[in-house]
């Protein structure tokens, strides 16, 4: 199952980088969005996948018994989601009023300020 | 070596205080300047004065062969102590740093009498002698070399104290750079000598020397060090950065660039002259270069015009000649020297300052448009006079001790024995030239009308004057300080003995005939400028213009590099970001000879297998799409499906925050892309064929990354510890949850900041709008 996983990923970044590199300010937006799925499961599959159950322990006992997914790439993973998800929020704001002040959509007609 | 004569208690503070005492003290001028004016110059002269006093009176021990010396412990495990050591070769060095320094800052006060800046100027003369006796007091060479670079430093602001000239800039910048890149060959040439010796002290690299010229690497370190002393004592090829630098004020070339900072490399050739000179690689190298200097500035300097330029090339023909008899090494060669040294501080330091007062009174730089200023500068008229006549090396100076210790080793090398009479009588011509024509010569003209200068700016010539012509007379009195500081380059004792009168011998001769042909090229001074104006266009070749065309080749290839890495295009940046990240990747990969060795692979699952099919396509399907509303359907799908993934996986916690944030960013999108303009096809086809090999690129070296990495594991999982501990320490059953909120809660602290921060700042660019025509 990882070697599936670890070109459903690839694909990911694949088509997430080309998207970021278009032209189009929204094309950019999704192409960072495909990018952070992919991300996100590439530490996934990378922490171990087990079909095991959910780190969750159950009433009365003090540890987890038996096998159980490992814990802690999932909390690395909710963190990243969150965090993902301010950064694609804000992203999307920032270029939208771009678009409104300058009236273009187009990503190499603003880089007058760097040159 | 003798046991140091001063206990670490008495010897401590005078010796760091010197070597690190200027740096507070100019910390305090400007509260100084507060309270006392212009007069704060005054009061900061007396810094170097003390230095020079206590100094002075450590004579007699060094001169006993007993050295004063201060250890302080500080990065033990590099070599790196604050070692510090006052020995003969140290306390020539240090009295003159300390003395010209105290004439110096005094004669700042006339100098830049009424400037705004003074208290600055006297700031950095400070921090600079600070620096300097911190290199010729530095037993550990790491130390040395700190100094070392704070005298590059510290120069550079003294250089530069005109700020507002180009001219004067862009001369502070050369000797920085000269003198800096020369410093790191030396701190190379010095690590690979302190291992070789298996000491980063001076005496242990002196008294493992064996070791040093045995090893394989010894032509690298000699070449390194030599780089280092070659480019601050502005040795050929290296030295066109001192009459550059004559953009400084005058004090601070009558410091920098003829008594002190110029002869840090002669200091660190006689430093490591013990260790190095019996190798003949050094005697070839160091004499040649040496004779080659001597020729070059002599030669230079008689076609000069402007006073501080005839005197910057004879100063580095000076260096030149020191530095080649450092090479000879023979103990008369060694002594002439030291005997050299003192002669040339003394004559140098007074004629600079003369040169400034001159200047500074008649507004006339070009020394043949000036004349019959005796008349009305009798004082400076007289210190001149006697400089002067030290340089040339007349007899009762102590100009001509030097020379004749000179011709007395020399005697037996005809060739060099050459060279040095030829420099010798260009360097009388430029003495007439700097320090007679200008007082005697025709009265002239000149732009300011002239007086004589203030006593604080007469002082120091007179003083050094008088330094002159006394040791002239009874040179016997410079025995101890000579005899001291040869002995340091010799590594053992040796008896200096100065005399005016050596009988008739060949070096009287050799010093009569100079000053027959000196006199000669005297008469026919204008004949001689005619020849070198005829040559000048030569220059173009030399390394003067090397340099200016390596450093516009740097600005340059700065400015394509920026403008094509940092083009402002976003697709530039991550082109570039990921091309170099990926070919990192690859690299190691190839170098780590990496297997793709899985740990226990889960088995295939169908309907997940089914579900990648459809991820991989909803990816693809959202590159493709041609509509805003497409490419986000199949964004969502993806979110979507990693969702299910994450439940198949045994994460719930995640699977629901992926719903609930994967619905909210397909809504936002949504509603947002209803304002921008629909998808247009802008790229070109090579354009996207280039993005699409770099991204499917990217795609497989992750997808390699991923297949490594589940087949590496290198240590045990610290997850087994929250598990354990999720209960009894967090009191949660939810082990992911318990690590959000208790193990790693300022993590979480962290995200919900950002979040917030996005939030607000997503708020505050809705509500901002322009005014028409206004600022936002």
């Amino acid at each position: 199952m990882e070697a599936i996983l670890a070109v459903v990923i690839g694909v990911l970044y694949a088509t997430g980088l080309y998207l970021m590199m278009r032209r189009n300010i929204a094309k950019f937006i999704i192409g960072l969005a495909l990018l952070s799925h992919g991300a996100n499961l590439l530490i996934f599959t990378a922490g171990g996948l087990s079909r095991g159950k959910a780190p969750i322990i159950p009433e009365g006992a003090e540890a987890p018994a038996g096998l159980i997914a490992d814990p802690l790439p999932q909390a690395l993973i909710l963190t990243a989601i969150v965090i993902s998800f301010a950064l694609l929020a804000f992203a999307l704001v920032l270029f939208l009023r771009t678009h409104q002040e300058i009236r273009t959509d187009d990503m190499e007609r603003l880089r007058s300020t760097d040159r | 070596m003798n046991e140091p004569a001063h206990s670490l208690a008495t010897s401590l503070p005078v010796l760091l205080i010197a070597a690190g005492g200027g740096f507070a003290v100019a910390a305090l001028i400007p509260w100084l300047r507060w309270l006392l004016g212009e007069r704060s110059t005054l009061a900061a002269a007396l810094f170097p004065l003390a230095i020079t006093a206590w100094l002075a009176a450590q004579a007699p021990a060094v001169f006993g062969g007993q050295p004063v010396a201060f250890r302080l412990p500080w990065i033990s495990d590099l070599g790196l102590d604050l070692a510090l050591r006052l020995d003969g070769l140290g306390l020539l060095f240090g009295l003159l740093i300390a003395g010209i320094g105290t004439l110096v800052v005094l004669y700042t006060r006339g100098y830049l009498h009424g400037h705004p800046d003074q208290h600055r100027f006297v700031m950095f003369t400070l921090m600079f002698m600070s620096s300097m006796l911190g290199v010729v007091f530095s037993e550990n060479v790491l130390l040395l070399f700190i100094f070392w670079e704070l005298t590059s430093f510290t120069s550079y602001l003294m250089i530069g104290f005109h700020h507002d000239q180009e001219a004067s800039r862009k001369a502070a910048l050369q000797a920085l750079l000269v003198t800096g890149a020369g410093g790191l060959f030396l701190l190379a040439g010095l690590i690979m000598a302190g291992h070789a010796a298996g000491s980063f002290d001076l005496s242990g690299i002196i008294a493992g020397r064996d070791q040093v010229l045995a090893s394989p690497l010894f032509p690298w370190i000699l070449g390194l060090i030599l780089i280092g002393a070659f480019t601050k004592s502005a040795q050929v090829p290296f030295h066109f950065w001192l009459p550059n630098a004559m953009q400084a004020p005058t004090p601070a070339s009558a410091y920098l660039h003829s008594s002190t900072m110029v002869k840090a490399g002669v200091y660190l050739l006689a430093r490591l002259h013990p260790a190095f000179g019996s190798s003949e690689l050094w005697q070839l190298v160091v004499t040649g270069f040496g004779a080659a200097t001597l020729l070059t500035g002599a030669l230079m300097a008689s076609g000069q015009v402007y006073l501080k330029r005839l005197l910057a090339y004879t100063t580095v023909g000076a260096l030149g000649a020191m530095v080649m008899g450092l090479g000879i090494g023979t103990d008369a060669a060694l002594k002439a020297v030291a005997a050299f040294l003192l002669a040339h501080a003394a004559y140098k330091a007074a004629l600079f300052l003369v040169a400034g007062i001159i200047d500074h009174e008649t507004g006339e730089k070009n020394v043949t448009k000036l004349g019959g200023l005796i008349q009305v500068m009798p004082r400076t008229g007289t210190a001149a006079l006697v400089a002067a006549a030290s340089m040339a090396g007349l007899p009762f100076t102590f100009g001509f001790i030097g020379k004749e210790l000179f011709y007395t080793e020399l005697a037996a090398r005809p060739l060099l024995a050459a060279g040095f009479f030829i420099a010798g009588a260009c360097f009388m011509l430029v003495a007439w030239q700097t320090g007679i024509r200008p007082f005697f010569a025709t009265r002239t003209e000149t732009p300011k009308h002239p007086h004589e200068a203030p006593w604080s700016m007469t002082f120091g010539p007179l003083l050094l004057g008088l330094v002159s012509l006394t040791l002239g007379i009874v040179p016997g009195l410079a025995d101890g300080l000579a005899g001291a500081a040869a002995s340091a380059m010799r590594g053992h004792p040796l008896e200096v003995h100065l005399h005016l009168w050596h009988g008739l011998n060949l070096p009287l001769l050799l010093s009569a005939l100079t000053l027959a042909v000196g006199a000669a090229m005297i008469a026919t001074a204008s004949g001689w400028r005619s020849v070198a104006e005829a040559l000048a266009p030569a220059a173009r070749f030399g390394p003067d213009r090397l340099y200016d065309a390596k450093l516009k080749g740097l600005v340059a290839f700065a400015g394509w590099q920026t403008r094509f890495l940092q083009n402002g295009s976003l697709r530039r940046y991550l082109l570039v970001t990921v091309i170099t990240l990926c070919a990192l990747v690859v690299v190691s990969f190839a170098r780590a000879d990496m297997a793709l060795a899985f740990r226990a692979l889960s088995p295939v699952n169908l309907p997940m297998a089914l579900l990648s099919v459809l991820v991989i396509l909803s990816a693809i399907a959202a590159t493709l799409s041609t509509s805003r509303l497409g490419a986000v359907a199949a964004m969502g799908v993806v979110g979507f499906s990693v969702a299910v993934f994450f439940i198949f996986f045994g994460a719930p916690d995640l699977a629901m925050t992926q719903l609930v944030v994967e619905t909210l960013s397909v809504v936002l999108l949504v509603s947002a892309f209803y304002y921008l303009p629909p998808f247009a096809k802008r790229s070109t086809w090579r354009g996207r064929a280039r993005d699409l090999t770099v991204s499917v690129f990217a795609g497989a070296v992750v997808t390699l990354l991923v297949l490594v990495a589940s087949g590496v594991q290198l240590r045990d999982p610290i997850s087994s510890y929250y598990a354990e501990t999720s209960v009894p320490m967090g009191h949660g059953r939810n082990i992911v949850n318990v690590i959000l909120v208790d193990y790693r809660g300022l993590d979480t602290l962290g995200e919900i900041t950002v979040l917030a921060v996005a939030g607000l700042g997503s708020l505050a660019l809705l509500k901002l709008r322009a005014k028409a025509g206004g600022k936002p």
